[in-house]
């Protein structure tokens, strides 16, 4: 019997900026060949665009790199956004409404990410770096996301 | 560079496109330089050409209304298309600056 490919995507860019736009967009352009509404699409690009302004913000003092990996799990999508930087020393403080390090920001990032997406994983090593994981599954599965809830992220997925 | 008009002494300002991380500080950029030039009092954000919004662009919404508070002036935003209102309406941005169908609304009612 014929093993199905599992689709993936792998996009590594320096943490700057304008490349913020081309995660999002190229997260939006695999998702689009999964069963998504518009507006959910639209989500997964906020909630993308999220994360990896998270890594050019926080990540690193001096240059370096971002990974966005996608996977298709089922009907559902899963996003992994990977840098090598700085680590985040309390999680679950970063993850709470209005918390910024930074003077003029919202402290939403986490909060989007949480709200739009159907999962969320952060893990983090000081000096080491952080990897966030998020799951959304097109609003007509929402059986597919249960049973998923608690499982791996896209490097599992092939598994 | 953003679109900008001076009305009065109302501020028109219409952004393009995407509003994030590397377009949000040139917002900011032009309504300060803008502010400091005129004197407006009031300011208007016309969100009809924007096509994607995440929290560093509202984080630069918010900071102008502040920014315009301390002024002792106001701030409205007026045409929020509907792909990008949903996220607006998550972050509560519609509790803390007042939202009008159109800047003519926003000029009538400011």
């Amino acid at each position: 019997m014929e093993t199905p490919v599992q689709d993936t995507m792998l996009l590594e860019v320096p943490a700057l900026t304008q490349n913020v736009a081309l995660c999002r967009v190229a997260v939006a352009a695999f998702a689009s060949r999964l069963d998504f509404t518009v507006p959910e699409i639209e989500e997964l690009k906020v909630a993308t665009s999220e994360a990896v302004t998270n890594v050019v913000l926080h990540a690193y003092d001096g240059p370096g790199m971002v990974c966005v990996r996608t996977a298709c799990r089922g009907p559902c999508l899963e996003v992994e956004v990977q840098d090598w930087g700085k680590g985040i020393p309390d999680i679950s403080q970063a993850r709470q409404a209005s918390y910024t390090t930074m003077p003029g920001r919202m402290g939403l990032g986490f909060v989007f990410m949480e709200s739009l997406t159907d999962h969320l994983e952060v893990s983090s090593e000081v000096s080491k770096g952080t990897t966030v994981r998020f799951r959304k599954c097109p609003s007509g599965d929402n059986a597919e996301a249960d049973r998923l809830a608690g499982g791996a992220g896209p490097e599992d997925a092939g598994a | 560079m953003n679109d900008v008009q001076h009305i009065d002494d109302t501020l028109i300002v219409r952004p393009e496109g995407e509003f994030d991380v590397h377009t949000a500080p040139v917002f900011r950029q032009d309504v300060e330089r803008s502010l400091e030039a005129t004197r407006a009092r009031k300011l208007v954000v016309s969100l009809k050409s924007v096509s994607f919004i995440d929290s560093s662009g509202l984080g630069v919404l918010l900071g102008r209304h502040r920014r315009m508070v301390e002024l002792g002036g106001r701030m409205a935003i007026v045409s929020v298309p509907a792909r990008i209102r949903p996220v607006l309406e998550l972050s509560g941005l519609f509790k803390v600056i007042p939202v009008y169908d159109s800047e003519k609304k926003a000029l009538e009612k400011m």
